[in-house]
């Protein structure tokens, strides 16, 4: 399975997710520069974390106009996987191809930290290794991860079990203490309504591995690598 | 040339933590009538357009293109032209 690590200026969790699917998982992994517009050998595309464009206006607004972003979209159009982490979700938000936007966080300070996740739907390609209720322990790092959308934007979400992570405390209950950000119904993580584009403000890059504290996150990389060999079996 | 102010703001509605912020610092600095803060972005874009029509049809594409984010913001905008 080939994995593309989308590189934009600004981005800085890009050598932990080519880290993440390159040594963790054990696949073919590049970087590509957010120039490119050819990205039609990946079969998993991955926009990481870090401040591309250095957030001015907003936090992925300029990012989506890369040319790679064309490409992104083209992959997604095709089914093929795309996983925007942190910066990636927010540019995934504002190029359109995930709902919703994001919000300050609502006490205005950027949080890193471990936090733990609910697993909504383990129905996706992304976590069909979990089990639903199941619960994580990966750290966010982000000012920007208040998920916002409209009434009717959140029901359509949740009709169609879109919402993949919510922020929730150690037991699995979704409280509002345990809410890092003051995100809607605490979600932290979301797909489209095809299953095939993750957007996610925790770093599952960062927990893959039990040499840096917690592996929880490789469940996510695991699932990936699971649903593409199911598909090529 | 004509340059175009535009005003930026989060929709109705939408929580604004530093306009919360901003407000309780003004309360905290004696300005106990202050009721609520809204913060926003304000820009100025000089654009070369030929009419008043034609720059306000320019702005209003960059507003809805890269601007504003219509989930969160709304936005407004005056043009004048430049002598």
């Amino acid at each position: 399975m080939r994995f593309g690590v989308v590189v934009f200026p600004g981005s800085n969790c890009d050598v932990d997710c080519y880290h993440a699917a390159k040594e963790v998982l054990g696949q073919p992994t590049e970087y590509v520069w957010h120039q490119e517009r050819d990205l039609s050998r990946f079969d998993c595309i991955v926009l990481p974390g870090g401040f591309s464009y250095g957030d001015y206006l907003r936090s992925g607004a300029i990012a989506r106009f890369s040319p790679a972003m064309e490409a992104v979209a083209e992959a997604a159009e095709q089914g093929k996987l795309v996983m925007g982490i942190c910066n990636g979700f927010q540019i995934l938000l504002e190029s359109g191809l995930l709902p919703g936007a994001m919000l300050r966080n609502n006490h205005l300070q950027f949080r890193c930290e471990y936090r733990h996740l609910r697993l909504e739907n383990n129905n996706t390609p992304f976590t069909n290794l979990g089990t639903t209720g199941q619960v994580l322990h990966i750290p966010i790092a982000h000012a920007e991860g208040n998920y916002f959308i409209d009434q009717a934007g959140l029901q359509e979400l949740n009709k169609h079990n879109q919402v993949v992570f919510r922020y929730c405390d150690a037991n699995g209950v979704i409280t509002p203490e345990s809410n890092p950000n003051g995100s809607l119904e605490n979600i932290a993580g979301i797909v489209n309504k095809r299953g095939n584009v993750l957007g996610m403000m925790p770093h599952p890059e960062r927990a893959a591995e039990d040499a840096v504290g917690c592996s929880d996150g490789k469940l996510v990389w695991a699932s990936i690598l699971k649903w593409w060999g199911d598909q090529h079996a | 040339m004509w340059k175009a102010k535009i005003f930026v703001t989060l929709r109705e509605g939408v929580l604004d933590p530093q306009g919360q912020a901003v407000r309780s610092g003004l309360r905290s600095q004696g300005f106990g009538s202050v009721q609520d803060v809204r913060v926003g972005k304000f820009m100025e874009v000089t654009v070369q357009a030929a009419s008043e029509r034609e720059a306000i049809e320019l702005v209003r594409a960059m507003c809805d293109r890269l601007l504003a984010n219509p989930v969160m913001e709304d936005y407004t905008f005056t043009v004048e032209v430049l002598v």
